[in-house]
């Protein structure tokens, strides 16, 4: 399996602060990786670093043959990656299906665009009976299914998550998770996943890394990492 | 005959509401985009009136001189947001603020050395006499055309911001500018094309109502700025149709005034419904309290 994002010695912070030191980190094509770790641990940081709202003071990170280190953020999309950022990041003031254009805006191709957009409906059910709703009349889990639908109207080959289960019900997060998982098998997809909810994120992942105090400290297939207690016990509290 | 005089005070000013209305608009696009208030919009407007002027004075052509306008005018906030506003710290309100009112100073200036201080009467396109198929309104061949324009704009916006994706993207960015680059919006181009478009609109507002008064001055445009700021605050500086419909009822407001209180009072009575708005509903009257949530 090739690999389709790949970091290496990525160094990044917020000014003087180096958040990040040297983190390599690899996401296989057509898979599922999870990023745990403590509250602090740089995760958000590293999906920051990514999608270039924050730039690496050293390292480069590629997604298929392109450095990603120089490119715009609003030109990431445009790359293949799409990100649902943490808090349910919906344009409020917008409407469901307007939040949903928005996302496949970037495409040249409208009939393609349409297509997914019925698609995006198909998938997320709850949201077909809510399109001229506002963004800020939706529930939680209705919030997080318009991010998640929205950044796939881009057709990304990486779909990168931050926290989606922040402050939704078990039942909700575990839906969303089967959904991640159906996404792969069924399109490809591949997905980097950061999570706090170490269980549900590695019981739904192929690889997962653990990362601490901005390190990576172990990278391993899921079930392998769920496994071993130590880990568990010394960087993840359970 | 009072009734008359009411109908007359009524529709004249509808007449100017109209005019301030497209002014305020052109405050709203801005608010909206940038979260600036715009102080140098009057100036700009003013500026692009003179471009207009120019034009038909060479040509003898008005609707050139309107094109002139509208071009001249976007064209000046492209200046203005490039050269300027985009490099003011957003940190302090206070910051646009002064930088605005320094490009106010500067457009103001170089205005006078081209043109110097005199009033140019301008030449409108038809009669500003009543028409006498409407002679119980006491409403001109021009007023029609003013509020043609105006209802013009107002759809044209409905239409760019409600149906369009140049007008969705514009929306995108204005409230949530970092998610929206995230989605692939090119946000900060986004904001330079509210200022072309809100500078277009106020360079035709300007173009609209500075020939039914005294003529084109460097400060032909200063009050009517005044009215326009008030408007656009009392109806929200959030809400395009608080701006439309504030500005019909300032219109008309201060053609009571000063028909009925005299001209003098009118500038007054603008700056106490401004302090009444701003004492009693702060956020303006077609203001919507938004959730508003990380």
């Amino acid at each position: 399996m090739s690999d389709l994002l790949t970091l290496s010695g990525v160094h990044a912070g917020y000014g003087p602060v180096t958040v990040l030191h040297d983190v390599d980190l690899t996401v296989p094509d057509r898979s599922i990786t999870a990023v745990v770790g403590a509250n602090g641990a740089g995760k958000t940081t590293l999906l920051r670093t990514i999608m270039g709202q924050v730039r690496p003071t050293a390292g480069s990170i590629r997604i298929g043959g392109i450095d990603l280190t120089t490119v715009k953020v609003e030109d990431m999309v445009r790359n293949g990656l799409a990100l649902v950022p943490e808090g349910r990041g919906v344009i409020t003031e917008l409407t469901v299906d307007e939040n949903l254009r928005l996302g496949g805006l970037w495409r040249r191709d409208t009939a393609e665009a349409s297509r997914t957009l019925s698609e995006v409906y198909e998938l997320f059910e709850p949201l077909q009976n809510r399109r001229k709703s506002a963004g800020h009349q939706l529930s939680g889990g209705e919030r997080q299914m318009l991010a998640i639908g929205r950044a796939l109207m881009a057709k990304p080959k990486l779909l990168l998550l931050d926290e989606p289960s922040l402050g939704l019900a078990p039942r909700i997060t575990a839906q969303i998770l089967q959904l991640l998982g159906r996404l792969r098998d069924e399109r490809g997809l591949t997905v980097l996943l950061i999570e706090q909810n170490v269980r549900s994120a590695l019981g739904i992942a192929d690889h997962g890394v653990v990362l601490n105090l901005g390190r990576v400290v172990a990278a391993r297939p899921a079930a392998e990492l769920a496994a071993d207690t130590d880990l568990r016990h010394t960087y993840l509290g359970f | 005959m009072e009734l008359e005089r009411f109908i007359f005070l009524t529709v004249d000013g509808l007449a100017r509401g109209a005019v301030y209305a497209a002014f305020a608009l052109s405050l709203v696009l801005i608010w909206r985009a940038a979260r600036i208030v715009n102080f140098s919009q009057g100036a700009i407007a003013m500026a692009a009136t003179y471009i207009a002027f120019v034009v038909t004075s060479m040509t003898g052509n008005y609707w050139l001189g309107l094109v002139a306008a509208l071009l001249g005018g976007a064209a000046i906030g492209l200046i203005v947001e490039r050269g300027v506003m985009r490099f003011v710290s957003p940190v302090n309100p206070l910051n646009s603020v002064i930088a605005a009112l320094g490009v106010l100073l500067v457009i103001q200036a170089v205005v006078g050395m081209l043109f110097g201080n005199g009033y140019y009467p301008m030449a409108v396109p038809f009669s500003q006499e009543p028409l006498p198929w409407l002679a119980g309104l006491s409403i001109s061949a021009y007023d029609l055309f003013v509020f043609v324009c105006v209802a013009f704009v107002v759809l044209g916006l409905a239409v760019l911001f409600g149906k369009t994706n140049v007008g969705l993207r514009m929306r995108a960015a204005a409230f949530s500018p970092e998610l929206a680059r995230l989605l692939g919006v090119r946000s900060t181009r986004m904001i330079t094309l509210g200022w072309m478009l809100a500078s277009a609109i106020s360079g035709l507002a300007a173009l609209l109502v500075i020939p039914t008064e005294l003529g084109l001055n460097p400060h032909a445009t200063d009050l009517v700025f005044v009215y326009a700021f008030t408007i656009a605050v009392v109806g929200g500086l959030d809400s395009a149709p608080g701006a439309v419909i504030g500005g019909l009822v300032v219109g008309v407001l201060l053609s009571w005034v000063s028909g009925y209180l005299g001209a003098t009072l009118s500038p007054v009575a603008v700056l106490v419904l401004l302090l009444a708005v701003l004492l009693i509903k702060p956020g303006g009257i077609f203001s919507v309290t938004k959730e508003r949530t990380a």
